[in-house]
């Protein structure tokens, strides 16, 4: 094609222009999922943990110590409880995170110190949910 | 019958003479037809020869007279005086690129970014005239059709805050002509595209503002461009080692 033969300058630049591939697909995968849980999954375990089981609806046993503690030691409850917590988080944070932009901080030391408690605070969260929930198992 | 006048405020900088810009008004007569564009053809034939803006077809197709009116970027051939009557209109360059002189801005940056995309169908195989051109389904034009509208007017680089903040992000126009590409069915040029993709200055600067597709005069959505290999880019990222280099959909 005489397009692709044609000599080009700026073509050659960018090409020899290092592209790093960047790290963000983790956090916005995470975030992507996070956004799924926050949507679906948590407003109706606010709603049955927040209001209904404090309202005793349908009724105060429900949400009694033991039967709470036997759906968190259960492996399938275990399972839920870890994505609601841990993906809410990966979610929210990212938020946060990428809100200092709209509060005026695009780069340096101050971000990076952003990102770190952000991130930081998702994965103590991912680790620490998964330790105690293993552990109850 | 009197002619209509409407105040025409513009902005003024030659590079060689001045320390800054600077706006100068001009007193324009129009008709409910005359063109924005047409207004400040008035004020280089009649009033202030040494006015500099760029333009050709006049009809939305050249991408070539893009400004900003009142703020906002637009093309001047299709925005109408009558619809700021009986205000004023203060026109500027296209924001975030530097002033070659008054209303021009220098389109460098974009026109090496376009050109890194490699803006053009690369086949697997070239196929001879004998063999026929390369067939494609109503269903593969229309993926790609959209973007292909792209003039290249610039109007969403001067509409996007975040080219604004870092220019080094490839910007709106030129991602949606990479997925234009990338998005035909006759093109195997997506692994040499990818690593744009992928990068920072790719679509990982961009946080969805989503203006962009706003000032679109021709109906381009770069920001689904955009955001559709927001989810390439994360396939690549985690596929990589699987698929073949660039192979994830």
């Amino acid at each position: 094609m005489a397009e692709q033969s044609m000599p080009n300058q700026s073509l050659n630049q960018s090409s020899q222009r290092s592209l790093k591939r960047s790290n963000e697909p983790v956090f916005w995968a995470l975030f992507g999922a996070g956004g799924v849980v926050a949507a679906f999954l948590l407003p109706a375990v606010i709603l049955i943990t927040g209001l209904a089981a404090p309202l005793g609806i349908p009724s105060p046993e429900l949400f009694s110590y033991e039967r709470a503690s036997a759906f968190a030691s259960s492996w399938a409850g275990a399972l839920f409880l870890f994505i609601v917590i841990s993906l809410s988080l990966w979610h929210g944070l990212h938020r946060v995170y990428h809100s200092s932009h709209e509060l005026g901080i695009h780069r340096g030391p101050l971000l990076s110190v952003i990102r770190l408690v952000c991130y930081g605070t998702a994965l103590g969260g991912t680790v620490l949910s998964a330790y105690w929930l293993i552990a109850a198992l | 019958m009197t002619q209509k006048t409407i105040d025409i405020e513009v902005l003024r900088y030659n590079p060689e003479k001045d320390y800054k810009p600077s706006y100068q008004t001009f007193e324009v007569p129009f008709a409910d037809e005359t063109s924005v564009l047409q207004g400040l053809q008035y004020i280089k034939d009649q009033l202030d020869g040494s006015l500099t803006f760029r333009w050709s077809c006049r009809m939305e197709i050249c991408g070539s007279c893009g400004m900003m009116i009142n703020g906002v970027p637009n093309l001047t051939c299709s925005s109408f005086l009558r619809d700021y009557y009986p205000g004023k209109l203060r026109i500027e360059p296209l924001s975030h690129l530097p002033i070659e002189r008054d209303l021009a801005v220098d389109q460098t940056d974009f026109l090496q970014k376009l050109e890194s995309i490699h803006p053009y169908i690369i086949p697997k195989e070239n196929q001879s005239v004998e063999e026929g051109p390369f067939k494609q389904t109503p269903a593969q034009r229309e993926r790609f059709y959209q973007y292909s509208e792209c003039i290249n007017c610039l109007l969403c680089y001067a509409a996007c805050p975040q080219y604004g903040l870092d220019s080094d992000f490839l910007g709106p126009a030129a991602m949606a002509l990479l997925h234009r590409y990338n998005s035909d069915s006759r093109d195997d040029g997506k692994a040499e595209r990818m690593p744009i993709v992928n990068a920072q200055e790719g679509v990982w600067a961009c946080t969805l503002v989503g203006y962009c597709s706003e000032v679109c005069p021709k109906g381009v959505d770069p920001a689904s461009a955009v955001n559709r290999n927001k989810v390439n880019s994360t396939l690549d990222y985690f596929f990589r080692f699987m698929a073949p280099k660039g192979a994830a959909e």
